[in-house]
């Protein structure tokens, strides 16, 4: 017999060094809080983290690759948003 | 990583794929771009990756077997908690490979109940028994030395949820081979039976380890589109040799003697070893090693002896999602 | 060379000695049974959860077997301590020694022992002894956890199936009366207690019932009637199984006696 499918959590820790949640990886567990000790036991070992989110991987909507261009081309033109973009004498000093 | 030695062709299922997408996708690759889970994958691609990072999670959870034998005895208390945290890792990567595997399409219990049917392989060095203590340090030394060789280079392999599994694998890795030459040293190091003990290891181990890396470059045909999706990028033989250059100096240091009386040194520096015995490998990759049936056993034992378990937490799992819906009804 | 087998090691079991010893002892075998599931448990993610409690409770140990040897000041240390006593020379709990048994039973084990310790190293926190409430405060933290994970398997179990209830509620039955040897202390302990280095297990009985009952019905299982208590592990006196474990424990320091590993 096949054995029943575990839910899937997607996993997200908050390292140390004050970064965002960070996507880790997935685990199998039957509800959120052993999903969350889960984590904790297999992504934190080495004093990884400081905060845990556990998400159920269904819930996740993801862009569709094959939109790429229309998602994300559109911003690369905009230069104007980057500070190099802009002249600032050297003579002004850092800005 | 013991992957190597598993590649095998996809040729039987190579389809027509549409041949746009099909040079879209190896101009990427050839761009060094790393491909993820939902992009367009050529379907031997897709296949070729759920089976190699399967069988190297499933060669990470069965390898905990011959290490755990050795937890209850170990022989101080910095030996055990070492040891137990290291057969936990390998339990670890075993958890981000079959994470990696999953992106592909096909669930951790599938490729699981494939593996405990007999139906996937894992890497056949988890087959040889371990008999005394020092087998513990040669499988940290020379096991995990060979696996380190195997998987630097798959950090850089095109599928990125493997590369990024493997770079983690990697970073973990590093206290294991230190842990097992630390304890070859100190039975090197330490009374006749302990140096004797160490020895015979090194005489058991040593062979099963080189033919880890696979079969001899002439005979393996798979290579080609393994290495043209780099997912594979350097072959059998270059690693084989890599880690022999590697641990023949080391083994002197040691004071001990690799089983090899013949091995010579070429001009270029290369230690030469003799012939390996493949009709071993072959054998215990059809299932006829020492402890191919222990090991299987040992898996399939667990996993049914959990069924109970599983089936509880999914259970009060359900009770609990319908408590909350009648709660929120009320 | 013909190797006699190591002998074992002569402490001299002052309070404070025999104190720190028999708590370390539960540390170990506690762990080494949690250790011995390592690679066999009802699914991967729990290998990991039973194995990092049993390395913080391996490393309690270590930290308490080092400060007995300290204080003893005759030579031994943690794998002396570890390695070459015989079972009458062990110290720890008739419960944790008990076999491990199917998962139901290893929970429960490991519950009703940590929601102890917990409380236990809470309160040592204000240990006088500098050393014990340093080791309190850090394995304080790390029983909390152990007693969260095992009331949530406690509660999965109970409230599961018809099986996984049946399981638990043996493993209640069969494990209890090893409970009441945690509440339990002689005149060398007392004696510490009124030096304000140890505290008193007894007065820990009732929080500690209370946390056990209130789990234990949210997992719809119920508490044995049956109170008599089986005690004798803290005095050396202890049931058959400790034997075999130690045999195992301990078959390499026996067998090369002097050797370093």
């Amino acid at each position: 017999m096949a054995t029943p499918n575990v839910p899937l959590w997607e996993v997200f820790i908050r390292s140390r060094n004050g970064l965002a949640h960070k996507h880790v990886g997935s685990l199998h567990a039957a509800d959120a809080r052993l999903a969350l000790q889960a984590a904790r036991d297999i992504y934190t070992r080495r004093g990884e983290g400081l905060s845990i989110w556990v998400v159920p991987s269904s819930a996740i909507t993801a862009s569709d690759p094959a939109e790429k261009g229309m998602m994300f081309e559109p911003a690369e033109s905009k230069i104007y948003r980057h500070p190099t973009f802009y002249d600032v004498p050297d003579e002004v000093g850092h800005m | 990583m013991y992957t190597q030695a598993l590649n095998t062709s996809d040729a039987e299922d190579r389809h027509v794929e549409d041949a746009a997408r099909a040079g879209l996708f190896q101009a990427r690759i050839d761009a060094e771009e790393r491909i993820e889970p939902n992009d367009w994958m050529p379907a031997a691609y897709r296949k070729t990756l759920t089976r190699q990072i399967s069988q190297h999670a499933h060669s990470e959870i069965v390898g905990m077997l011959p290490e755990g034998n050795w937890i209850t005895r170990a022989p101080s208390l910095r030996r055990k908690a070492a040891l137990l945290a290291k057969v936990q890792d390998e339990c670890g990567h075993g958890l981000y490979l079959y994470a990696a595997a999953e992106t592909l399409g096909t669930s951790r219990e599938e490729l699981v109940d494939m593996m405990l049917a007999g139906k996937a392989k894992y890497s056949s060095i988890f087959n040889y028994p371990t008999q005394t203590w020092a087998d513990i340090g040669a499988i940290g030394w020379l096991v995990d030395g060979a696996a380190i060789m195997n998987q630097i280079p798959l950090c850089r392999c095109s599928y990125g949820p493997y590369a990024r599994a493997m770079i983690r694998v990697c970073k973990e890795e590093s206290f294991h081979q230190r842990q097992g030459f630390e304890i070859m040293l100190t039975l090197s190091r330490g009374g006749k039976e302990q140096k004797s003990m160490a020895q015979d290891a090194l005489d058991r181990w040593w062979w099963p380890v080189l033919m880890m890396f696979g079969p001899p470059d002439k005979a393996s045909q798979h290579g080609d589109t393994s290495t043209k999706w780099k997912i594979k990028r350097f072959s059998n033989d270059e690693l084989r040799q890599k880690f022999v250059d590697a641990t023949v100096p080391q083994a002197q240091y040691l004071g001990l003697t690799i089983p090899d009386p013949d091995m010579t040194r070429d001009e270029a520096g290369h230690w030469v070893y003799s012939p390996i015995d493949w009709e071993e490998f072959n054998q215990v990759l059809a299932g006829n090693g020492p402890c191919n049936r222990n090991r299987l056993g040992a898996r399939r034992k667990a996993h049914d002896e959990g069924a109970w378990v599983r089936e509880a937490a999914a259970a009060y799992a359900a009770k609990r999602s319908h408590r909350d819906v009648a709660q929120a009804a009320e | 060379m013909v190797n006699m087998a190591a002998a074992s090691i002569q402490i001299s079991e002052t309070p404070l000695v025999l104190y720190v010893l028999r708590r370390a002892d539960d540390a170990l075998i506690l762990g080494h049974r949690l250790s011995e599931w390592c690679g066999h448990a009802p699914m991967l993610e729990e290998d990991m959860a039973l194995a990092n409690m049993g390395l913080d409770l391996l490393g309690q140990a270590r930290e308490l077997y080092g400060y007995a040897a300290k204080v003893e000041a005759n030579g031994n240390d943690e794998d002396k301590f570890a390695y070459l006593r015989d079972v009458g020379q062990y110290r720890n709990l008739l419960l944790v020694e008990q076999p491990n048994g199917d998962f139901a039973r290893t929970m429960v084990r490991q519950f009703f022992y940590a929601a102890f310790a917990d409380l236990y190293w809470r309160a040592m926190m204000r240990s006088s002894d500098a050393t014990l409430a340093a080791i309190a405060a850090k394995s304080e933290k790390e029983s909390a956890y152990h007693l969260r994970h095992s009331a949530e398997w406690i509660v999965r179990l109970g409230d599961g199936t018809e099986e996984s209830h049946a399981r638990a509620q043996t493993a209640i039955d069969d494990l209890w009366a090893y409970t009441g040897e945690m509440f339990w202390l002689d005149d060398r302990e007392r004696a510490l207690v009124d030096a304000g280095i140890a505290i008193d297990d007894a007065s820990l009985r009732a929080p500690w019932l209370k946390t056990i009952t209130n789990v234990v019905s949210e997992a719809t299982l119920t508490l044995p009637t049956n109170n008599w208590m089986q005690q004798g592990g803290r005095s050396g006196r202890h049931s058959e199984h400790l034997g075999h474990l130690l045999s195992e424990l301990q078959s390499m320091q026996r067998t090369f006696p002097g050797a370093t590993w």
